[in-house]
């Protein structure tokens, strides 16, 4: 069985940073594996571990500086990695679920894999959408937020468990092919060791433009556009205490024995 | 094209969803602006009573598409296809929950149509929608435009409140023959997260620690001020995940709801599913190092500092 993880680097901004039209300038950003995807890849190389998936691809779209992230989940375990970017898709703004819907469709076309394992969402932009759409493209089917996996590769199904709101979860199985959005939680992602850093270095990134996978610069073009950016109005009426970390905890325990906090 | 909103009800074992109720305020709201109606489809289960609860002041037709009992996403495509092709409505609006966002998307895509999720808040400019968002945790708002024509959203939940008064609306059983061997999901029922030893949405104060807590063997510390102040220990996801905790204790929208009289939050940023289960507490207190976390939005009382300088002094305050 192949598996098929998408993988993000995500911007998480700095303590302090300032926003410049509608972006946030580099230097304030941090760049990291997106952490839902994070244990995607974990569920995908246990998938591998336990003799179920032979082969472990991973797909992002980004640009070079993703190469050091995407080296991550090559550490941990994953085989190989597919990243697409070029000039069209830089100069494209925002680049919604459509547009990423439409750029993976392609890889997966290309790849194959009976199990698509995705990120229920990324960091920063949010929109939780993508595996689901990704799935509806390929007419796949998909189960998102799934906490629980149990994949019975002779039959093709998944057995999942899908995290609902207020520590509610849905019992359901689906068919393969399939996408699965993996929910954090479902595993404990491991670090990568000093040796999966070491082979990492010697597997490969492919790296493909739109012409590669056949599609036109417009593919890329989104009926939605980023046109404003803001630091949103706080309607806090916090008391923050100042001082030391002995005078700071001295005021605060004023006003929590005033609410009968500690009160036998 | 009509100028209508088509607006999707969520429930879940034999209960609406408060979403839902927040749905109509908000697809009201956007079929105002559209100069349209509102229609609300109400999918599975009781469909008929669940009508009767959901015709609310704003509401013009309820659609009711009766088959099966709780929701999968293929019955809920192919009914919201077939409402669609009849209505041809501007916009088709669901819950921004885990069910909404189950089949959103895959309406958008098959249907070549722009989908904007997590809406915050929206106004129409005249052929143009609005959409606000938030971005890179909480920390900054964006608005991002599209047509107001044929396009699917998803609206964050108590962003709206929920529509109260009693309405008029038409209710009828919609034309839908759902085709069953197009069904892919089969679900065979839930299961609850283990009450285990401690119920947290009972206590009087809860001490609520997260990330920043950093290691599992610090956990203890925050054990020592919950022992000291007479206090419960929950927690936001993140120690969960990490299984630093057990998750009974987990506050949030994947957790349990809580209102305490006193909340204090330790570590934890105050990232929206987390504020979701803990803002109905009585008094929040938050100490976090980052001032720009956004807990201190909805705390009363905040020390902005290292967490493992003021909680043993905290501590030694009850005599800990």
């Amino acid at each position: 069985m192949k598996v098929l993880v998408t993988v993000k680097e995500v911007a998480a901004l700095e303590e302090d940073f300032e926003i410049e039209g509608t972006s946030v300038p580099e230097q304030y950003l941090e760049y990291d594996l997106n952490e839902w995807d994070d244990y995607a890849v974990e569920e995908a190389v246990q998938l591998q571990e336990d003799g179920i998936a032979e082969e472990v691809v991973t797909a992002t779209i980004g640009p070079e500086r993703s190469e050091e992230t995407i080296r991550m989940a090559l550490a941990k375990g994953a085989d190989r990695a597919i990243r697409v970017w070029d000039d069209a898709i830089e100069d494209a703004g925002l680049l919604d679920v459509g547009v990423k819907t439409r750029v993976l469709e392609r890889i997966v076309e290309e790849e194959d894999p009976d199990l698509i394992l995705t990120g229920v969402q990324a960091s920063d932009d949010g929109f939780s959408a993508t595996g689901v759409s990704l799935a509806a493209a390929m007419d796949y089917q998909w189960a998102s937020v799934v906490n629980t996996l149990d994949l019975d590769a002779d039959d093709g199904v998944a057995k999942v468990h899908r995290e609902l709101e207020g520590g509610i979860e849905e019992l359901t199985e689906i068919d393969l092919p399939a996408v699965l959005t993996i929910q954090t939680g479902i595993n404990e992602p491991r670090y990568a060791s000093l040796r999966g850093i070491r082979q990492a270095q010697q597997k490969e990134i492919a790296h493909q433009t739109l012409d590669d996978l056949g599609l036109e610069a417009t593919a890329v073009e989104s009926e939605l556009t980023l046109t404003d950016m803001y630091e949103p109005e706080t309607e806090s009426d916090v008391t923050v205490f100042e001082g030391d970390p002995d005078e700071t905890a001295g005021a605060l325990a004023e006003v929590l024995r005033d609410k009968g906090v500690g009160a036998e | 094209m009509s100028d209508d909103v088509l607006a999707v009800a969520e429930h879940r074992r034999g209960e609406l969803r408060p979403v839902s109720f927040e749905s109509i305020t908000a697809g009201r709201q956007l079929a105002d602006a559209l100069g349209g109606d509102l229609h609300l489809a109400v999918i599975s289960g009781t469909v008929e009573e669940y009508a009767e609860d959901l015709d609310r002041d704003g509401v013009d037709y309820i659609h009711t598409v009766d088959y099966g009992e709780e929701f999968n996403q293929d019955v809920y495509l192919q009914a919201l296809e077939a409402l669609v092709d009849d209505l041809d409505p501007a916009a088709l609006m669901a819950p921004n929950t885990v069910n909404g966002l189950a089949y959103a998307p895959a309406f958008a895509d098959r249907h070549g149509l722009p989908l904007v999720t997590d809406v915050v808040d929206f106004e129409v400019d005249g052929d143009t929608f609005v959409a606000t968002r938030e971005m890179y945790a909480s920390k900054v708002e964006t608005t991002t435009e599209l047509p107001a024509e044929r396009f699917v959203l998803t609206i964050r939940d108590a962003e709206w409140p929920e529509a109260e008064d009693r309405g008029g609306a038409e209710i009828a059983r919609a034309d839908v023959t759902i085709d069953e061997d197009a069904i892919g999901p089969r679900t065979s029922g839930f299961e609850e997260v283990a009450a285990g030893d401690v119920d947290i949405t009972e206590a009087e104060t809860l001490v609520a620690v997260g990330r920043g807590i950093e290691e599992g063997e610090n956990v203890e510390l925050i054990e020592a001020l919950a022992d000291a102040i007479d206090a419960t220990v929950a927690a936001s996801r993140p120690v969960v995940d990490n299984d630093w905790l057990p998750k009974n204790r987990q506050v949030g929208q994947s957790g349990k709801t809580v209102s305490p009289e006193v909340y204090i939050a330790i570590g934890i940023s105050g990232a929206v599913q987390h504020v979701a289960g803990m803002k109905g507490a009585g008094t929040i207190v938050a100490i976090n190092k980052d001032p720009d976390a956004p807990i201190f939005d909805v705390a009363d009382y905040g020390i902005v500092d290292d967490l493992f300088e003021v909680v043993p002094e905290l501590t030694e305050e009850f005599g800990g």
